[in-house]
């Protein structure tokens, strides 16, 4: 009897002192967050920057030998939601995060309603450099506020239509150039024996593109209340266009990133990808059989003689709260997606594509590329990122919106239920996931 | 490799009963049946099948080129590119896959044995010392068990991060030298193989407790901190997410953890496809050389404990 009192002691005892613990780091976090002047700190500094881009620290480096009283220190890990912005906000709450970290666009915004970052607006310089990016990234760092600004863009995903020349001239197809006659394309090529994309049920994103495109708005922040508008009316256009598209069998439905779905794209079954730029590496590394039979074109679009793109990911350089060094990490950060020098040592080791106007006319971009018969494909790119509506917003929880949205397309995509009922329940949910977070809710 | 753990978990204990029931087997051999013992040999060779089928598919896949793995029979021989392929790995990145493979060797191999280490020692006293609070203790440990290392993980993050110790060695160092199965085990096993006579005897002859313990107790207790070390060995080497939560500098990482983050980017950077295939099976050979290697000591262990 008496042990187990002291059983039961022992381990409240443990259990406040985690709790305190806990609270201390919460405390320390919290009071960092006044960082809204942005000085020079007036002696040598050492920045920490996390980010999973394999090569970065070769820029890095380029910067530390030139700024010897501003040290950027690279830490890094798996890609964002693989683990890494879970690890932000562990380090947030410990009151240990770094300076600096990559988030992509899609997850700016959770970042934001957390209280994670520090609004760069308060720099000169960061809102002295809005004109050297397109519209629609720095519209993606701003989260639709005026003069606030949580991060510096660093790269884009303009989306364009990956086709297999070669199968489309032998069999006598015309290139689509709208979404009707992609749909027309797609019944000859399903004669042909073959499908015209693979509709992918665990990209949401990709989706999310199509409505991007089609004009469509998933978020709104009116500054008070966030809503929510997953089934609009460009959604369903969209939503219900492909679901005629897998019910007519003129899709096909791997999963994306697999082995199957490589080799469907190796063997000529698919013959056509509506992805972003940074889809020609992958086709490249996914696809070499068919290496000289590519061509990249501009997306079909709703209606003839539109110009309109999507755009697929994309990322951005924040700063998080709990920094001391506002100003050197601003001008770190600047420095590392608008000079030259970096924006070509990050195409050159990641193939990252720059969000600047003057990072789309890189030499190293205007190059034909073998594997697509020598086509100068970035142009087509380049065109494409200037078509991006610059308006589309993402939320705060799109991790969340992502799954529930993926789950419902993957039954979809084997015959139950609906891509539209997908949104909706997706709408349901995230609607429910802000409210449990004490967000707000515009009705 | 959940599977190897418990299978190891499950040996010692099986093979002493099967030592035990072994007559009762062979008296009752020959009157088995054709059909169950078939049946028997069906089930062992599917799960066999079952087991080995991913494994051989990472060897075969471990010797093709990009283009190959996509296009040619999964579970067949290709062009044979394996040390080309080998060869790309280690030079990746100034060899940082070769750094890794180091780290678990360290966080895995000198963890397990100061945990084999401390635990037996524990286990030991709790076995064969009396005190107060005895069996509080060791009920608080055998609590421990039921905790899973994921669940520790975060609050070991903060309490680390109070200390300005995340990112270090010792983030991912500290907390695999605690292993309250090993703890138990280690308990279990020194009351049924230590006899009191013997360290009565040892004390009689004048040796102190730590002698007594380093010299006789540890000898008997060997083929159970053989399994501790291997247990922790194993846990520590698959251990990823607390190393996935306290490390940010590439050059602390585990093999594990490494080859976690680059098949996170894999959809951007493609070529890093092959390499997680050959690093990964690259990173189950220590563990497979370890097992051979240390099976011997615990079957000949087991065998001096029946004689007894």
């Amino acid at each position: 009897m008496r042990s187990t009192k002291r059983a039961a002691t022992a381990a409240l005892l443990t259990v406040s002192a985690l709790a305190v613990a806990g609270c201390a780091a919460g405390g320390g976090s919290g009071s960092g967050g006044d960082a809204a002047s942005c000085e020079p700190a007036g002696e040598d500094v050492t920045l920490t920057f996390t980010s999973w881009i394999p090569g970065i620290e070769d820029a890095v480096a380029m910067w530390n030998e030139e700024n010897p009283d501003i040290q950027v220190e690279v830490q890094t890990g798996p890609s964002g939601n693989a683990g890494t912005y879970q690890n932000f906000f562990n380090q947030l709450e410990a009151g240990n995060a770094p300076d600096l970290g990559q988030i992509e666009y899609d997850a700016l915004p959770n970042f934001r309603v957390q209280d994670g970052l520090v609004d760069l607006g308060a720099c000169e310089d960061v809102l002295a450099a809005e004109d050297q990016f397109l519209d629609w990234t720095w519209g993606q760092v701003t989260l639709g506020t005026e003069d606030e600004v949580y991060g510096i863009p660093q790269d884009q995903g303009p989306m364009a239509l990956f086709y297999r020349s070669d199968l489309f001239e032998q069999n006598g197809i015309e290139v689509p150039t709208t979404w009707e006659e992609y749909r027309e394309a797609a019944v000859k090529v399903r004669e042909a024996g073959g499908y015209i994309t693979n509709f992918s049920d665990s990209d949401i994103n990709q989706f999310a593109g199509f409505v991007w495109q089609a004009g469509g708005q998933w978020f709104e922040n009116d500054g008070d209340a966030w809503t929510v508008n997953l089934t609009g009316e460009e959604s369903t256009t969209v939503a219900d266009y492909w679901q005629d598209l897998i019910e007519n069998d003129l899709v096909s439905t791997y999963p994306a990133w697999t082995d199957e779905w490589n080799n469907a794209y190796n063997s000529g079954e698919v013959w056509t990808w509506n992805s972003a730029v940074w889809g020609a590496n992958s086709i490249l590394s996914g696809a070499p059989d068919t290496s000289g039979n590519w061509s990249v074109a501009l997306a079909p679009q709703w209606n003839a003689g539109d110009q309109k793109a999507g755009n697929w990911g994309g990322s951005s350089i924040a700063v998080f709260n709990g920094t001391e060094h506002l100003y050197e990490a601003a001008k770190f950060a600047l420095w590392l997606n608008t000079s030259e020098e970096a924006l070509t040592s990050l195409n050159e080791t990641a193939q990252i594509y720059p969000a600047t106007t003057a990072g789309l006319e890189l030499p190293v971009l205007k190059e034909g590329v073998e594997f697509y018969g020598g086509q100068p494909i970035y142009d087509v790119f380049a065109e494409a990122a200037t078509q991006v509506d610059p308006n589309f917003t993402w939320g705060p929880t799109m991790t969340q919106t992502y799954g529930d949205v993926s789950d419902g397309f993957k039954a979809a995509a084997q015959g139950n239920g609906t891509l539209l009922e997908a949104l909706e329940e997706g709408q349901a949910a995230t609607i429910s996931t802000l409210e449990a977070q004490s967000i707000p809710v515009a009705e | 490799m959940t599977t190897t753990t418990t299978m190891t978990a499950v040996n010692p204990t099986a093979s002493r009963r099967r030592r035990g029931g072994g007559q009762d087997a062979v008296g009752r051999g020959p009157r088995e049946g054709v059909i169950p013992r078939t049946a028997a040999f069906i089930v062992m060779g599917v799960f066999t099948l079952y087991f080995l089928t991913p494994i051989w598919w990472l060897l075969i896949a471990s010797t093709k080129d990009r283009g190959d793995l996509f296009s040619t029979n999964p579970l067949w021989f290709a062009d044979f590119r394996f040390f080309e392929n080998v060869g790309a790995l280690v030079a990746y990145r100034d060899g940082v896959y070769l750094r890794w493979l180091l780290n678990s060797l360290l966080y895995a191999g000198v963890g397990a044995v100061v945990a084999t280490l401390l635990a037996s020692m524990c286990g030991y006293a709790l076995a064969k010392y009396r005190f107060p609070g005895r069996e509080t203790l060791f009920n608080v440990v055998l609590g421990g068990v039921l905790v899973p290392a994921t669940a520790l993980a975060l609050p070991l993050f903060l309490l680390f991060s109070q200390v300005q110790l995340t990112n270090t060695f010792w983030a991912v160092f500290l907390p695999s030298i605690v292993s309250p199965f090993g703890v138990y085990l280690s308990r279990v096993f020194a009351e049924a193989s230590v006899p009191d006579e013997l360290l009565e005897a040892s004390r009689l002859d004048g040796a102190g407790e730590v002698r007594t313990f380093f010299t006789v107790s540890i000898r008997l207790m060997f083929p159970a901190l053989v399994t501790v070390f291997l247990f922790q060995f194993v846990s520590i080497w698959n251990n990823f997410f607390l190393p996935l939560i306290m490390l940010r500098s590439e050059e602390l990482f585990p093999v594990t953890y490494g080859l976690y983050a680059w098949n996170s980017t894999i959809n951007q950077f493609p070529e890093l496809r092959t390499f997680v295939l050959v690093g990964s099976l690259l990173s189950i050979v220590p563990l497979i050389i370890t097992f051979l290697l240390l099976q011997r000591y615990w079957r000949t262990g087991l065998g001096t404990g029946a004689l007894k």
